[in-house]
């Protein structure tokens, strides 16, 4: 086994697991842009006066994101930290991502970059764009 | 007759553990590291709010139950999903020489740092070589 001693983990759940992630993979991502999952993980979704983006980035400063708008082009980036590590310390497992991170998402036309707001909360950072005035259905009047 | 309650004993124990693994809940990262004075368990949770973390500690076995609470606007339409569940659940068995009682948690921005010592009596010792 790859992991020993101190968590020894259970053969079953393993398997378990590996048939969950595959499941997951072809279940949840029929996706155009293939399956490969960036860090952070990006959660998109949108309302008639919104586009909502969720990026999973656990254990960042604040400060140190940056969110940027660029010709309908929405770029995160940032860096994570390395665990510290005491002197004579032994990693058993390193699942966590570390380093440089940087996704991209092409924004759709209609919405208003200037308005953007931004909130990081429990490790998830929070984008909400609103979509702009014009674009908002109304309701002409008939004379 | 006796054959049969058994097998049917066990066919309802292999159900329950099957509607168990059937909840399906994401698999969070984690990093574990060993130095001499004990284990240190980093788990990235993000979306977790502090009251809906649950650690459970039962003889050596570890879990960590968590659930996401995003705030979302009314009446959003998701339309691509990298986490597509909203709950975390990972187990770990924890070996004898780790003191259980003194666990020490932190959870902040999403990531929580278990710090789990070592027994005394699973401490290093340096002995000393006298010349005799």
């Amino acid at each position: 086994m790859l992991y020993r001693s101190f968590f020894p983990r259970d053969l079953y759940a393993d398997m378990d697991r590996l048939q969950r992630e595959m499941q997951q993979a072809l279940d949840l991502s029929p996706n155009i842009r293939g399956l490969a999952r960036g860090f952070p993980a990006l959660n998109i979704g949108g309302t008639a006066k919104s586009v909502e983006i969720y990026a999973f980035a656990p254990g960042i400063d604040p400060a140190s994101l940056e969110v940027q708008i660029e010709k309908g082009v929405l770029t995160v980036a940032g860096e994570r930290k390395d665990d510290e590590m005491a002197e004579k310390a032994a990693v058993h497992i390193n699942e966590r991502y570390a380093g440089r991170f940087r996704r991209v998402v092409a924004l759709p036309d209609d919405v208003d970059a200037n308005a953007c707001e931004a909130q990081y909360r429990d490790g998830v950072l929070h984008i909400s764009i609103p979509r702009s005035e014009s674009a908002q259905p109304r309701r002409i009047a008939i004379h | 007759m006796a054959d049969n309650t058994l097998a049917t004993q066990t066919r309802t124990t292999q159900s329950d553990t099957d509607a168990a693994r059937a909840e399906a809940a994401l698999l969070p990262p984690v990093d574990v590291i060993e130095d001499a004075g004990g284990i240190t368990l980093y788990a990235d949770l993000p979306g977790v709010p502090k009251d809906k973390l649950n650690l459970h500690i039962e003889a050596d076995r570890l879990t960590i139950d968590a659930d996401i609470a995003l705030d979302m606007p009314e009446g959003m339409q998701p339309s691509h999903a990298e986490v597509g569940l909203v709950r975390y659940h990972r187990a770990f068995t924890l070996s004898k020489e780790l003191d259980t009682e003194k666990v020490g948690a932190e959870f902040s921005n999403g990531v929580l740092k278990l710090r789990i010592p070592k027994a005394e009596h699973a401490q290093p010792r340096r002995i000393e070589v006298r010349a005799a």
